[in-house]
């Protein structure tokens, strides 16, 4: 079945992945249907917290992921749920799905369920496990470079690293950040095994690349610090799948960090309280404008890896699996002021007031 | 033999890499090069696998140790100076420092400042800086003045389960001798009473806990009698130490080193007015650094910061209310 050829561009890095021609050819079919069925489930309860946020739900902000969902499933699913440590970014509902996490979190956390993971302390993306390899990021960005640097060192440390990949998702703005910089540069000094992916989706937030960076791609970037990198069309599933699986498949092999850029279009604002009328209608039209989710469907059917009823069936599935999760979480308690202990430190440093 | 208080920063620091797997250390220049004071000499040669070199990245720094501190470890962070920690600032305050309330998992980091003015050091290598990790919730700020306390306080700083941030003053490093580690001390979050008087107290931490002492040793002569508190942490502050010894002096004169603009000075006045109004029988003082940035010539440096003739005067003023 056709689809748009891949648009990788490889870097001359001696570590460089290798294109991509057939996109998709080589994924199994297991990998695809699975980052297929994490992409749709991410859409539809991305859609279902957009009209929770609208209805006035949702207080705060909400940041969704749509156009990056075959980007970042694919990390989620090349990765190992039982030992590699993810970090995911404001744009990686999939990627987290992808990885493991539970709807109930994130509905928990967006609705501020007392039940949920951060408790009602804090909401919306900043979710996390960190006690099970899933790191809650701050607002800051480029600072989770260095934390899963840091979980890395930890275990190397304590001869336990054999084998693990740490990986953290940025997109093209936060590699402005010095905290960016210096995190990949300190993981390229120690060699360590991770996977960075740059979600180049044109704008942070409303800026477009040409007021954020002057490099032609930011593979420049990466190759300035020794580290791997390739560019990747990341509307293409498949495109997505192979050459995340072989970034993730170097850093674990002792090739040091590997730096995956996807070019892509956000297909939503910054969030959802943002129209994105800075997108041009041509930039809409291109190529990058194309919706990944449509593009995943049309290749597993292609692959002949499921049927369009098969398909159909998961969005059903979806759909009631997040509803269910809006139902529970909308059912518990809030957080009570009353009965919040206010500590911000564990017992040995607090101060008694 | 005597022990300087930065050999007790050393010992502290080769202890706890002996007697705990978990710690290791992570800065600039702290590898063979023994870190710029030399507070890690000879540690790499024992520990080559947990004394590392960093690239100049404070922030990276810190967030490695953070990362780290999720995952089992307990890292000592060096700043080659307090002043650069700017660069780490939000690693500290918004990750490290947010983490326990956000996540429930504690992030056991240390990081240690050298902090303070020495002669010629000049703006961007002598600042104190312990008022802007105070300020934030979430982070414990330890302020040594003693070579025991460097120690101990050292050790249970690694042992705690917060992120702290460890002021330790280089003006202290080589210039401050005791003949021994005593082997007591006061837990962490606990004041001590420097010196004992009844006419006057001057509430300080760090260096300046020096300088009030040897003005109140001035006072004496004319029969003045001075009590000096200790904070030795700043955060917690142990306000039930400072209410007492202003219960036995009606006095208050709060001193410290930093900027005189808000900072630990200031937030002393305020509890002790706030919680002690009562025990007060003159309007309490603060006595801070001038507010310019630190001078380089040795001359301005010496009447930038409090030192015992200024403090005698405040006393005096303090003390005829």
């Amino acid at each position: 079945m056709p689809y748009p050829p891949s648009m990788s561009s490889v870097s001359n890095s001696a570590q460089s992945l290798t294109s991509s021609p057939a996109s998709g050819s080589g994924i199994g079919a297991e990998l695809m249907r699975r980052t297929l069925r994490a992409m749709i489930t991410s859409r539809t309860l991305e859609n279902k917290l957009s009209s929770l946020y609208k209805a006035g739900k949702i207080v705060g902000g909400v940041y969704l992921g749509k156009g990056q969902e075959a980007f970042s499933a694919s990390l989620g699913c090349c990765l190992d749920q039982d030992r590699d440590i993810f970090a995911p970014l404001i744009r990686d509902q999939a990627g987290r799905t992808a990885f493991g996490e539970e709807l109930i979190d994130a509905t928990r956390t967006y609705l501020g369920s007392a039940l949920g993971p951060m408790k009602g302390r804090d909401g919306n993306i900043h979710r996390g496990r960190p006690a099970e390899r899933r790191p809650a990021m701050i607002s800051h960005l480029g600072t989770s470079v260095s934390i899963v640097a840091g979980m890395l060192m930890a275990r190397r440390m304590k001869n336990d690293l054999d084998g693990v990949v740490g990986a953290t998702c940025v997109g093209d703005g936060a590699t402005s950040t010095g905290s960016f910089h210096e995190g990949l540069n300190l993981a390229a000094v120690e060699k360590l095994p991770m996977v960075i992916l740059i979600a180049d989706n044109q704008f942070a937030y409303s800026t477009p690349r040409s007021r954020q960076f002057a490099c032609e791609s930011l593979v420049d970037r990466a190759l300035g610090y020794g580290v791997g990198a390739v560019e990747i069309d990341g509307t293409d599933l498949g495109a997505c799948l192979q050459g995340i699986q072989t970034a993730v498949e170097l850093a674990r092999s002792g090739r040091g960090p590997q730096v995956v850029v996807g070019k892509l279009l956000r297909l939503c604002g910054h969030g959802e309280h943002d129209d994105g009328n800075y997108v041009s209608s041509e930039l809409r039209k291109s190529a990058m404008g194309r919706d990944c989710l449509d593009v995943g469907i049309q290749q597993v059917i292609g692959f002949g890896y499921a049927t369009e009823t098969e398909i159909s069936s998961w969005q059903a599935e979806a759909a009631e699996r997040v509803q269910e999760a809006v139902a529970q979480a909308q059912r518990e308690p809030k957080p009570d002021p009353f009965k919040e202990d206010w500590r911000a430190c564990s017992e040995g440093g607090r101060e008694s007031q | 033999m005597s022990v300087t208080y930065i050999d007790a920063i050393h010992q502290a620091q080769l202890d706890l890499l002996r007697s705990r797997e978990d710690v290791f250390l992570y800065g600039q220049d702290i590898g063979a090069f023994g870190g710029a004071f030399k507070a890690t000499k000879g540690l790499q040669e024992e520990f080559p696998e947990r004394v590392l070199d960093s690239p100049i990245s404070e922030d990276a720094m810190v967030g490695m140790a953070i990362g780290a501190a999720i995952s089992g470890m307990r890292p000592i962070v060096e700043m080659q100076f307090a002043d650069f920690s700017s660069i780490a600032f939000n690693q500290i305050v918004n990750h490290a420092g947010t983490h326990f309330y956000r996540t429930g998992v504690p992030v056991p980091i240390t990081v240690r400042l050298p902090c303070g003015g020495t002669p010629g050091f000049g703006p961007f290598h002598s600042q104190m800086v312990e008022a802007l990790y105070g300020h934030y919730p979430g982070i414990v700020v330890v302020t040594p003045a003693t070579v025991s306390d460097a120690y101990h306080l050292l050790k249970a700083s690694v042992e705690l389960d917060d992120p702290v941030v460890f002021c330790e003053h280089k003006f202290l490093y080589r210039w401050l001798k005791a003949a021994r580690i005593s082997e007591e001390t006061l837990p962490l979050g606990r004041a001590r009473i420097s010196r004992a008087g009844k006419h006057a107290t001057v509430v300080t931490y760090s260096a300046m806990v020096h300088e009030a002492v040897r003005a109140a040793n001035r006072l004496a002569g004319e029969g003045w009698e001075i009590e000096v508190v200790d904070l030795r942490t700043i955060k917690p502050l142990d306000m039930d130490t400072v209410l007492a010894s202003v219960a036995r002096t009606g006095r208050l004169l709060a001193l410290g080193e930093a900027f005189p603009w808000g900072g630990v000075t200031a937030e002393i006045v305020s509890r002790v007015v706030a919680e002690g109004f009562h025990l007060l029988d003159a309007a309490p003082l603060r006595l801070n650094a001038r507010d310019t940035p630190i001078p380089y010539h040795p001359d301005l440096w010496a009447a930038h910061r409090p030192t015992p003739e200024s403090i005698v005067e405040k006393l005096r003023e303090l003390l005829n209310l």
